[in-house]
């Protein structure tokens, strides 16, 4: 199990939530934080991680980090203007 | 001591359940050691995919609609008040009409989803859906008087109900408007959340060509953060503009604050045993239909489906046997796909859905199931 020095500031807890819950998920409170906020995404579906990443890459936000916890996986984004 | 089973919610998982518990365990309630209990806050039943239709003047809001009283079982005691709390220490369900507490053995939460277009700033204003009477004969005036411009069908809100909904409107839309000439006037824009078409990777993969054969623009990545009514424009979390004349959305949904309340479910969908459909966080309470938390599409067969398990599952536990009837996520769509032509989708927990070619046959079957639906309302069918 790895850890990271990173610190959340919100986090979704999507654990069990079919496809694409997590995401969704994750763009709902998007819409709620202020610029700069991190958001820690947990989710136990493998298809989280490549769809945030596309997801972070077309509306300028940044996936800091990916964990993987074991029976689910903690994705670090961080929300920009 | 009798047995008493409350639900709440008379739409098609608290009917379907009460009717099927009804029939099951009929001997135990002649007999006075079964009660079934059936609260609702209206009189009336709503068969909610019959909205689809009103905006093209195939179905009105009327013809949603059924007394309760004449679907439901004679052995089930219906009550019409709307619940505003459940203790589920004391085992009791409260009332805003100022009824006495309604103590409960068994408690299944069926109150179904809303819809929160105000969750999204300008929506209201400026954009129209069909999940209501009145949206959807608002939608219908609006849609009769479009003749030319851009007519966008933005999916804001995820999970909703109807999971194919969104695709049909569209679909929908381009035969209504070749019909009348007025295609070629018209641009259609489908959005989408995240990066296809659909939530459920085989539907996408299908209706992704349908989409460009019919000339529907797709937009993927689209997340609508607020409307502008004066400007008719749609800005999106990724930082997009969306400029529109006709704007039909699927608004924000919601589950209930009595969930949240209660302890529930923190977004006030329950939290569930996906097979038991057991609330995870107390003891004796169940969730069913659009309010459950389930990993399948908010649907009225998944709620149809998921009712006569559960109905299986309350009369053992009532009879004081051990239960063993469970859900499987089993969930059948049927999606109108223009041009009098459907599809259907089936699915469950394990299998994807592979939508078939659409066909004329399927589009007069589901005209047919609607007309049926209120076989399977009163456990019929």
């Amino acid at each position: 199990m790895s850890d990271t020095q990173l610190e959340a500031d919100v986090t979704v807890n999507a654990v069990g939530s079919s496809c694409p819950g997590p995401m969704m998920d994750l763009i709902g409170k998007a819409k709620d934080v202020d610029p700069g906020t991190v958001i820690r995404l947990q989710s136990s579906n493998e298809g989280t991680e490549p769809d945030v990443a596309e997801w972070a890459e077309e509306s300028g936000n940044e996936l800091l980090e990916v964990l993987d916890r074991g029976d689910h996986w903690e994705l670090y984004v961080q929300i920009n203007d | 001591m009798t047995e008493r089973v409350v639900i709440v919610g008379g739409g098609t998982a608290g009917s379907v359940l009460a009717n099927s518990l009804a029939d099951e365990v009929a001997a135990e309630i002649d007999a006075g050691d079964v009660e079934v209990v059936l609260i609702n806050d209206s009189e009336e039943h709503v068969y909610k995919p019959t909205w689809l239709y009103v905006p093209f003047g195939e179905k009105t809001p009327e013809d949603a609609k059924r007394p309760l009283n004449d679907l439901i079982d004679g052995r089930v005691e219906l009550m019409i008040d709307r619940v505003s709390a459940v203790d589920t220490d004391a085992e009791t369900v409260s009332f805003d009409g100022g009824r006495d507490d309604l103590a409960y053995d068994h408690l299944v939460l069926a109150m179904g989803a809303q819809v929160t277009p105000e969750k999204t700033p300008g929506l209201v204003e400026g954009g129209h859906h069909f999940y209501g009477p009145e949206a959807t004969a608002a939608l219908r005036e609006a849609l009769a008087e479009f003749t030319e411009g851009h007519l966008v069908m933005s999916v804001i809100g995820v999970p909703h109900m109807c999971p194919v909904a969104p695709l049909e409107f569209p679909l929908m839309a381009d035969t209504w408007l070749r019909e009348r000439g007025l295609r070629e006037d018209v641009e259609i824009t489908y959005t989408y959340p995240i990066n296809r078409a659909h939530g459920i990777e085989s539907v996408a993969e299908w209706v992704g060509p349908l989409m460009e054969a019919r000339d529907i623009t797709v937009e993927t990545f689209f997340n609508p953060e607020r409307v502008d009514p004066d400007d008719t424009v749609v800005h999106t979390v990724e930082g997009r503009e969306l400029s529109y004349d006709l704007l039909v959305s699927i608004p924000p949904h919601d589950g209930s604050d009595v969930v949240r309340d209660a302890g529930l479910g923190d977004d006030g969908w329950v939290d569930v045993d996906p097979a038991t459909l057991e609330a995870t966080a107390a003891e004796n309470v169940y969730a069913l239909g659009d309010i459950a938390d389930l990993p399948t599409s908010k649907a009225g067969s998944a709620a149809h489906y998921a009712a006569t398990s559960l109905a299986d599952r309350l009369s053992s536990v009532v009879r004081g046997e051990r239960p063993t009837a469970e859900y499987d996520g089993k969930t059948v769509c049927f999606i109108e796909s223009g041009e009098d032509e459907a599809t259907y989708i089936a699915f469950d927990y394990e299998e994807e859905p592979t939508p078939k070619p659409p066909s004329t046959l399927i589009h007069w079957s589901k005209l047919g199931y609607n007309q049926s639906y209120w076989l399977t309302a009163r456990g019929v069918l």
